[in-house]
């Protein structure tokens, strides 16, 4: 999967927590969750979202790797190459 | 035969509008079926129908907007005669809107409830000359205040309100809804400052035992299972409700009405502004996993515009958390007819001092709104304390 796969996957999963939201217009390097006014709530879904898009489970604990754009794909990245 | 009203689905709401039905005349209904949706000032909303029986009338139609109490619908109970001589009176309203929820009760759920009781609203009084004369006007009889004996509508009332209403001027735009939502939600909370005497009371809850049990816990779950700390707060908060019944009610023409039920309404912020606090029915009954998914699904319900009527109208107590967004600690406006409100603000890292040691500890500030009329801060405090106790013991709740 390339970069820009994981990252309309990622968009996927964004718009389905906050369907307002334009993806495009995400700062990739600051946090997505004082971009998009997201709750803990919308966190969980998020991360729901992103099992279901790339079949990978994420631990609570790797929560803080998800929080901008550039972290989501890295961290997809990595878990893919670990697939 | 039972009358299906425009529901009143909470303090802010005066009228509904009809957007559809989803039955038609001649349909069987079933006590808790979905059988139309309402646009009010803050949401779309699903209403639910509190008897069986056939729909023998459909009294209002789609587009229609009809003060709170309006007979919608009649419906004919199983076991019950036809309508037969009986005036359907098509505008007739169950009453003035009244400054309290109409606390229906919820559809058949798992947890056995008190039977519905949409029927037996009285009728509207007005003079048959009068009645003539608004259906010829084309004015809603409902939305007219009588002066007559026993608040009757009269002839002279009909023709005021006709007066009253050519003298209006042209009509403005139509507000949209985050307008008509800062409206009621302003005008909700306006009525509860003026009316309820709050006080407010705040205590410091040590939320480490309670975080490290919740990080272990969802070691274990799948994700779609996993629990948020909130869930954790509400059922606390139900559960130290059942030894406080006092702050578990309404406060209703004068009178405390604790209710057995502890169905906690949730602030919910809504995307583009507001926020509703629909119930998540019997809190204190639901295991944490079961409160989770019906947490999840009521959040994502609300911010969709698919609650349905008993959420909004059931509350028994709000819980508010603006935690997330940097408050350390919330004293919320208490929403009518409720009597408390418990707020939580967001958890930060304090020392803390105990036998001799100071540590850092993970705490979050509860506060408690009472109304003064229902509870006094000796029963306020005592409920924050059990509050506190249940959360150091997070595998219990």
């Amino acid at each position: 999967m390339t970069r820009d796969e994981i990252r309309d996957g990622v968009f996927r999963a964004l718009t389905q927590v906050a369907p307002e939201a334009d993806p495009s217009r995400i700062k990739p390097n600051l946090r997505i969750r004082d971009q998009l006014d997201i709750d803990s709530m919308d966190l969980l879904n998020f991360v729901i979202g992103l099992h279901k898009e790339f079949k990978v489970d994420i631990p609570e604990a790797d929560y803080p790797q998800l929080a901008t754009l550039d972290g989501c794909i890295e961290y997809l990245a990595k878990a893919q190459d670990l697939r | 035969m039972a009358k299906f009203l425009m529901p009143q689905l909470g303090a802010d709401m005066s009228a509904g509008k009809l957007l559809q039905w989803r039955k038609k005349a001649g349909d069987r209904v079933q006590r808790g079926d979905i059988i139309a949706d309402v646009e009010t000032d803050k949401a779309d909303i699903e209403v639910e129908v509190f008897s069986t029986g056939t729909i023998e009338k459909i009294l209002i139609q789609p587009g229609e907007k009809v003060p709170v109490g309006t007979v919608m619908a009649l419906i004919r109970e199983e076991g019950k005669p036809a309508i037969g001589e009986v005036s359907p009176l098509p505008r007739e309203r169950a009453a003035p809107p009244a400054p309290t929820v109409t606390a229906q009760p919820p559809p058949p759920r798992a947890v056995p409830s008190t039977p519905a009781a949409a029927a037996g609203a009285p009728r509207l009084h007005i003079s048959p000359v009068a009645k003539k004369l608004a259906a010829d006007l084309g004015i809603d009889p409902a939305t007219i205040s009588g002066t007559g004996p026993g608040s009757r509508i009269t002839l002279e009332d009909v023709q005021r309100a006709a007066q009253t209403r050519t003298a209006k001027p042209s009509p403005v735009p139509e507000m949209d809804r985050a307008a008509r939502m800062r409206q009621a939600i302003g005008a909700a909370m306006a009525r509860s400052k003026r009316e309820i005497p709050h006080y407010y009371l705040s205590t410091t809850i040590d939320m480490s035992r309670a975080l490290a049990w919740l990080a272990q816990e969802n070691l274990k779950r799948s994700v779609e299972d996993r629990l948020v700390y909130g869930v954790l707060l509400l059922k606390a908060v139900a559960l130290a409700l059942r030894q406080f019944p006092e702050l578990n009610g309404f406060f209703v023409e004068g009178k405390a009405t604790p209710k057995p039920d502890v169905h906690v309404g949730v602030a919910i912020s809504l995307r583009g502004g507001g926020l509703v606090a629909p119930a998540l029915h019997n809190t204190d009954r639901q295991g944490l996993g079961e409160l989770m998914r019906s947490f999840r699904d009521l959040v994502q319900r609300a911010r969709a515009g698919t609650l349905r009527s008993s959420e909004l109208g059931d509350p028994t107590i709000t819980v508010t958390s603006l935690g997330e967004q940097g408050v350390e600690a919330v004293f919320g406006v208490i929403y009518p007819p409720q009597v408390a409100l418990v707020g939580f603000g967001k958890i930060v890292e304090s020392p803390r001092a105990s036998e001799g040691q100071v540590t850092a500890r993970r705490v979050i500030t509860a506060t408690l709104s009472g109304d003064h009329r229902v509870s006094d801060g000796h029963r306020g405090g005592l409920f924050l304390a059990a509050v506190e106790r249940l959360l150091q013991e997070p595998d219990q709740l």
